[in-house]
């Protein structure tokens, strides 16, 4: 086919010309074209971060969409949520994807985490890609979290109060924690604003700082090679990231915005009734999943145990396998000289079997529903 | 074993916190009392239970002890000096002497205003209105008399729980007399009201949904000054809680034509102490309507029966209708909570359509049913275009997702095409 017989890559190519003539992008067009993914048996978790990535970018069309009927007080927070989805054109799709989406990017974010940690992707060189992606699982958990208050329903409500409860009981910070989590002693229109604030604009501006950094790194370091197929000495092929990895990424995007929609056409998220601080607190109040399993262990610690409060034991062991998480690629010295670690492999399947299960028990429980 | 002790630590606590009167708030019973020692102590079972008992009565709890109603001296601890009549001694009071008995201080305004400023003194006066008083007056020695009804040496404040006169336990109190068929024999009334009262619409409110505004024996009879209501004063008795249905049978037609056929008002058509939910299907033309009772098809009643009972169901079925839509969008998922609320106003017309039927004047009812129509016709159409939405939502979906799948399908062929070429 002749040059100008396509006059999309005609274009392309003035572009590209104009965009030269001005800014020298040689370097960032050699990093693409040059740029490789590993073929193996493992490849298929390497999708999973384009997957989070794709889900954060719905996150942020439909927050912005949300944003323009929102609105952050406890007197209209749930009337502006309630008119979004019954008066707004497609309010009511924009506001069950945002719901559904951030669920889905949760788990995607699950399953790109334990993937790293199972191929052990956060040895050296990689500890600080490790670090960024750690801390960013941390603030999602947050935007989860001080989303859930937003439409300030019953069920939100209440599970902010125990939430923020629960970030109360850490040892000598936990008291001012809480204090200013909630804008006060106790959850009111003050922690909704706050939350808003956290929401829409902390939250994401330290999301685009790490989310950059992260990116930059897996730009700058490529993508690891687990150590077993490393080990195995048998030469792996590779595919171009341009198109090859990005048209299966596609085809993983593309899915997914099907699965959201048919989520929010049959199960459109539930608004639930307005929340009334003076209302005794309503049966069966629970968090989201991705929190079942820390708010099922709380249930099963005694309220003392010894001279320390049960909570607060609770709290330090959720702290603790959090750093524990965060400093794997310095405690895995083993991985680092890449070789087998099988003490921090069953570690992590202890970490995964015991989210599992206490997240199973939180639903199947009686009054866990 | 871990739950059962918590389950077992949860009942207690439970019944420590909900069951006032019981052992917990027993009080201590005054030492060097003679009265309490000898008939503590005695061992004889018919002079033990006042002591037994005595420990949960609220006169204790306020000080007033045995021989305040029963006279003697508790500090002498020889049966001869504190039985003494000499001592105002007048052991177990008679049975018609027991009115005076108690109202020598809950007659006594200046003395019960120590206790509690607000609390009346006119039950003595109010009792001998009663047919209880009356009949003791007569000699009758099988009348209730205070204790019958208030328990005796175990008396408990009017709203403890455990009172016999806390109103869900009033209908036992009555019954024990009033439903006992050998006891009540020679007085010739009917000994099947506890039973039929057990069944009535007023029964279920008060114990089974806990509103304790509900009426049980002495809301419609007088506690003190217990009567039967006449037929004149019945549907003043009705009306005291249902005034406004009172307001409108008092302004219509049936008020002088029952006075004139000596029919009671509301129990004629409601029955009384097994009065039922009154369901629309009481007015009417048809076989279970009361209206038939009185008029024949030629009648002009009998013609408005029947408009009263079109106005009914019209209204009736526009909110049920309504109401069932509103139902099946929001289990599929769609928010319909406005509009569920705003087919409150339709509820409400049917509530004030059926105190208005009272009136038996089929304008006004016509008039309030059509606006409560409109209402549920509007949250109708709400429903509709809910469920409207729920299919452009899936048709949208379906849509979306077929286009979504030629992409995915144009991409795999992409991808194959490039890895063909490699």
């Amino acid at each position: 086919m002749g040059r100008s017989a396509n006059p999309l890559a005609g274009l392309a190519r003035t572009l590209n010309a104009w965009l030269d003539e001005r800014i020298d992008v040689s370097g960032i067009r050699e990093l693409i074209r040059h740029k490789v993914v590993p073929v193996h048996h493992h490849t298929v978790w390497y999708y999973f971060g384009g997957m989070t990535l794709f889900l954060f970018v719905i996150q942020v069309l439909t927050g912005i969409l949300l944003l323009l009927y929102y609105r952050p007080s406890a007197e209209e927070a749930f009337e502006s949520v309630q008119f979004i989805v019954t008066e707004v054109e497609f309010g009511w799709l924009i506001r069950s994807i945002h719901s559904w989406s951030a669920n889905l990017l949760v788990a995607t974010m699950m399953i790109h985490l334990f993937s790293v940690y199972f191929t052990q992707a956060y040895r050296k060189p990689r500890e600080l890609t490790w670090v960024s992606g750690m801390c960013l699982f941390g603030i999602f958990l947050f935007f989860g979290f001080s989303g859930y208050l937003l439409p300030w329903n019953e069920l939100a409500y209440f599970a902010t109060k125990v939430g923020t409860d629960v970030a109360g009981q850490v040892p000598v910070v936990g008291h001012l924690m809480a204090r200013i989590l909630r804008g006060g002693d106790d959850v009111t229109g003050a922690t909704l604003s706050r939350f808003y604030g956290f929401h829409v604009a902390i939250l994401p501006l330290a999301t685009t700082a790490i989310l950059g950094l992260h990116l930059f790194l897996v730009q700058k370091q490529g993508m690891s090679v687990p150590p077993e197929v490393e080990r195995s000495g048998h030469p792996f092929r590779t595919m171009p990231f341009l198109p090859d990895f990005l048209l299966r990424d596609l085809v993983g995007w593309l899915s997914a915005l099907a699965v959201l929609g048919a989520l929010a056409a049959y199960f459109p998220w539930e608004l639930g009734v307005k929340a009334d601080p003076f209302a005794p607190a309503p049966a069966g109040i629970r968090p989201e999943w991705y929190f079942m399993y820390m708010f099922q262990t709380l249930k099963y610690i005694p309220a003392k145990i010894g001279p320390i409060d049960g909570e607060l034991v609770g709290v330090l062991g959720f702290g603790l396998g959090g750093l524990f998480l965060l400093l794997v690629p310095f405690l895995d010295r083993k991985a680092a000289r890449g070789e087998k670690s099988p003490l921090f492999f069953w570690i992590g399947i202890g970490i995964v079997a015991y989210i599992v299960v206490l997240s199973v028990l939180g639903y199947v429980e009686p009054g866990g529903k | 074993m871990r739950g059962s002790w918590l389950l077992l630590a949860s009942a207690l606590v439970a019944g420590s916190v909900l069951l006032p009167g019981s052992a917990a708030r027993a009080q201590k019973l005054p030492e060097g009392n003679a009265c309490i020692d000898c008939h503590r102590g005695i061992g004889d079972p018919r002079v033990t239970p006042p002591a037994e008992k005595f420990p949960q009565d609220i006169h204790l709890a306020k000080g007033i002890l045995c021989q305040d109603c029963h006279g003697g001296d508790p500090k002498n601890f020889d049966p001869q000096g504190s039985m003494n009549p000499a001592k105002g001694f007048i052991g177990k009071p008679k049975h018609q002497a027991i009115p005076q008995l108690c109202g020598k201080c809950h007659s006594n305004a200046a003395y019960m205003k120590k206790f509690n400023p607000t609390m009346r003194v006119d039950q003595v006066q109010e009792y001998w209105t009663s047919v209880h008083g009356r009949k003791l007056r007569e000699g009758d020695q099988k009348v209730a008399t205070c204790i019958s009804c208030h328990d005796v040496h175990k008396i408990r404040a009017i709203k403890d729980q455990q009172a016999w006169t806390y109103p869900v336990k009033v209908v036992e109190t009555c019954g024990r007399c009033h439903g006992d068929a050998k006891y009540m024999e020679g007085y010739k009334i009917a000994t099947d009201v506890v039973d039929k009262y057990k069944k009535s619409v007023h029964c279920e409110a008060l114990t089974k949904k806990g509103d304790l505004s509900a009426p049980t024996c002495n809301v419609c009879h007088g506690n003190h000054g217990a009567t039967p209501p006449g037929v004149d004063s019945v549907a003043n008795v009705c009306g005291t809680c249902h005034s406004l249905t009172a307001d409108f049978f008092n302004q219509s037609p049936h008020k002088k034509a029952f006075a004139v056929m000596g029919l009671a008002p509301c129990v004629t058509c409601h029955s009384n102490h097994d009065v039922t939910k009154p369901s629309d299907t009481l007015v009417g033309t048809d076989q279970q309507a009361v209206c038939v009772n009185c008029h024949d098809p030629a009648s002009a009643g009998y013609q408005k029966a029947a408009a009263i009972r079109t106005s009914l169901d019209e209204l009736r079925g526009a909110v049920q209708r309504a109401a069932g839509i509103l139902d099946r969008a929001e289990h599929a998922g769609m928010e319909v909570s406005q509009a569920k609320f705003e087919l409150r106003g339709a509820t409400d017309a049917l509530l004030k359509t059926r105190a208005t039927v009272h009136q038996f004047d089929p304008v006004p009812i016509k008039k309030l049913s059509d606006e409560g129509v409109q209402v549920a016709n509007k949250m109708y159409d709400k429903g509709v275009k809910a469920m409207d939405d729920l299919r452009f939502r899936h048709r949208g979906l379906w849509i979306s997702v077929g286009i979504i799948l030629v992409a995915i399908a144009g991409l795999v062929l992409k991808i194959k095409e490039i890895d063909r070429s490699r």
